[in-house]
């Protein structure tokens, strides 16, 4: 496939991949290219001494970045990227391990000392624990945070929420309370790839039942349970509208055809078409 | 006490032995650039220690990504380095259009540069101003945020905001520009920076003041700017011409005749100097855009990314269908992952892009700028005065909605 984007060119290196395969050789698990891109899963264990090798044998002498990826489906739900930058070939990869909760990934400070806070991010996001890393602390989240906010499985609105207490004249912790529910728009095409029952599909399995489903109360209308808790309170009492006045509201309008006491229209228009209807301009 | 001497005593320190003392630098404090917090421990006022606090500005941008479409998780961007913000949409368009594989057009891609550049001039303005008001001087930085101003108005002019443009989309960019726009910038090219930001420049660079306050501060050894994972101008002050527009070229950067500044020296002066030759670089791009410009559409016309215009929905069927589509279910991005950086003014800017093929990232990684440098401040600042902490940090341009995410 050609390449038709216009994002960075690094320089292509012809067997690439082949080289960097033979030199990691039994540490590397599986080296692919895809858009562009050399992706090497190397052992777990020997994460430092691959990337030892790369650094000094191969010339990819800074370290850009730690990422955090979970696929909590996986055995090992986590992989942690690193990527690589080299100066003097301008060539970037991407190295991968995978890792679970409690199997520590062996730390690279040793190797890049710009490793300790990139470490420290995805532990504090995910979790991974790194071999080695002699401060690591929670760097993003709040001192005394609870979880791993970065999880697939740890929910967008978090557990707590925080303000400032009047009476305690202190910042104080509470479990989160939403005004309304989270929404949460799923636009996914049927067609492709949405993996729930559409609203009324549930219906086609069913038989059809002897009772009319109606809207009994204004509590059933779906929008959530806190606008269900508000439904039936009274917004005022005695609104206008509720109170029994004994007369007719003002009757609507006839309907104009019907009067008769309207002077005849003049001219020769029949009906209105020709007014209503665009004009044909040539 | 060698040599028969004796040093007069102190009456006011007593003879204990001054031990050392940690203070809070911030996380409320005029000179720590936003909400920073620097546990230091001093020994008088020399810093031992340094141990940033990061992550009071946090605000979980990676994962509220997560949850967007491609295009709604955009506006993000704007929010990130909020002094440089079409310079991080840069990044993630560019991320999306690679895992897409998708052709911009050309003018598109001359417009990205002009304002990518426009906006590094509109960084370096801010970061001059504020790091030569963090030594001491006023006036430089009154003036050269006048020119800041202009910045914001031409953005505003083609995108509509100030700072949170919005304005790089997938595939192009969102609108053209009014031809006025681009003469204007011209004129403001050609006669108002040079007049104000020479005359701003020209009250600091010499200034004896202000050497004091920065020539042999925080020197960074080649080697270890390169360990530590500087980018941007830190790299470049260190003697390292790297610049990921001339090595790396994205848009149409190859095309472009500038040159690359470096440092000899790498202290916060070279720094410094590096970030004001940048702005006359930015400035001979920015020209070179004007003049080479073609006139063309200025997004792609794959219609399955790119909405149509809003005129062209009002008329056809097809086009509103489309239009529907791309603003609720969004485009698809085919599953893989890209890392994509680019040179924002404050160095290398990053994003990693994972895609399961559905409309939503699923992993969007930001690689800030800011977090490699900021990391190194106990190092830089080891063994210098306390004041000299405001000077180091101005010489980083740390902003921390891009640091905290």
């Amino acid at each position: 496939m050609s390449v038709l984007h216009s994002a960075p060119k690094f320089t292509r290196i012809d067997g690439l991949k082949d080289t960097l395969a033979g030199a990691l050789s039994t540490m590397l698990i599986d080296a692919s290219e895809e858009h562009g891109e050399l992706l090497l899963t190397v052992q777990r264990d020997s994460i430092e001494d691959a990337l030892r090798l790369l650094r000094d044998e191969h010339g990819y002498q800074q370290l850009m970045e730690i990422a955090g990826v979970d696929y909590p489906s996986r055995p090992e739900r986590f992989e942690v990227v690193y990527m690589l930058l080299s100066l003097t070939k301008n060539s970037r990869i991407i190295v991968k391990v995978t890792a679970a909760e409690a199997t520590p990934v062996p730390t690279v400070t040793t190797l890049w000392p710009n490793a300790g806070w990139l470490e420290r991010e995805v532990f504090d996001l995910y979790g991974v624990v790194f071999a080695g890393n002699a401060d690591l602390r929670r760097i993003l989240t709040d001192y005394g945070f609870e979880g791993h906010p970065f999880r697939k499985d740890f929910p967008l609105t978090g557990y707590v929420e925080l303000r400032y207490s009047e009476e305690e004249q202190r910042v104080v912790y509470e479990p989160v309370e939403l005004a309304q529910d989270l929404r949460s728009f799923d636009f996914l095409s049927p067609w492709e790839g949405a993996d729930y029952v559409l609203p009324g599909d549930e219906k086609a399995d069913t038989p059809p039942v002897d009772e009319a489903k109606t809207t009994d109360s204004p509590k059933e209308t779906g929008a959530g349970a806190k606008t269900d808790e508000k439904a039936d309170e009274k917004v005022s009492a005695g609104a206008p509208a509720e109170e029994q006045t004994g007369k007719d509201r003002t009757p609507a309008p006839e309907p104009t055809e019907d009067r008769k006491d309207r002077p005849e229209r003049k001219g020769d228009t029949k009906d209105t078409a020709a007014a209503t209807q665009p004009k044909n301009k040539d | 006490m060698a040599h028969g001497l004796t040093i007069e005593e102190s009456p006011t320190t007593g003879d204990d032995e001054i031990t050392n003392y940690t203070i809070n630098f911030g996380p409320q404090h005029p000179a720590a650039h936003g909400v920073l917090r620097m546990v230091m421990e001093l020994d008088g006022e020399i810093v031992e220690r340094v141990d940033p606090h990061v992550g009071l500005l946090h605000r979980g941008t990676e994962k509220l990504i997560e949850h967007k479409t491609y295009l709604q998780a955009l506006p993000y961007f704007d929010r990130l380095d909020y002094c440089s913000p079409l310079c991080q949409e840069h990044s993630y368009v560019l991320a999306i259009e690679k895992l897409l594989n998708l052709e911009v057009p050309i003018r598109a891609q001359y417009l990205r540069v002009l304002f990518a550049e426009l906006t590094r001039m509109s960084n370096h303005f801010l970061n001059i101003g504020a790091h030569v008001m963090d030594v001491g001087a006023m006036t430089p930085n009154l003036w050269v945020f006048e020119l800041r101003e202009d910045c914001m108005n031409f953005f505003e002019r083609a995108s509509g905001a100030r700072m949170h443009s919005a304005w790089f989309r997938p595939g192009g960019v969102h609108q053209d520009v009014p031809e006025k726009l681009l003469v204007d910038i011209g004129e403001w090219l050609d006669n108002r920076v040079p007049e104000l930001f020479g005359d701003a420049m020209s009250l600091v660079m010499d200034n004896r003041i202000f050497k004091q306050r920065n020539v042999d501060i925080a020197v960074v050894s080649r080697e270890d700017a390169i360990k530590w994972g500087f980018s941007g101008p830190l790299i470049r002050a260190a003697g390292v011409p790297w610049d990921l527009r001339k090595s790396q070229p994205y848009d149409v950067y190859d095309r472009m005749e500038f040159d690359i500044p470096v440092g000899t020296n790498s202290d916060c002066y070279d720094r410094f100097m590096v970030r004001v030759q940048e702005v006359y670089q930015s400035a001979r791009i920015i020209k070179q855009c004007l003049a080479e410009m073609p006139s063309g559409p200025i997004a792609s016309d794959d219609r399955k990314v790119v909405p149509p215009k809003r005129g062209e929905m009002k008329q056809s069927m097809e086009a509103l269908i489309h239009h529907f589509k791309l603003y609720t279910e969004g485009f698809h991005v085919p599953a893989g992952e890209v890392y994509v950086a680019t040179e924002s003014p404050k160095g290398e800017f990053g994003v990693y892009l994972v895609s399961d093929g559905s409309n939503k990232p699923y992993r969007c990684k930001i690689r800030p700028t800011a977090f490699s440098h900021l990391q190194a401040m106990d190092m830089m600042t080891k063994g210098h005065m306390l004041p000299d902490a405001t000077a180091i940090l101005g010489a980083i341009d740390v902003v921390f909605g891009e640091c905290d995410r």
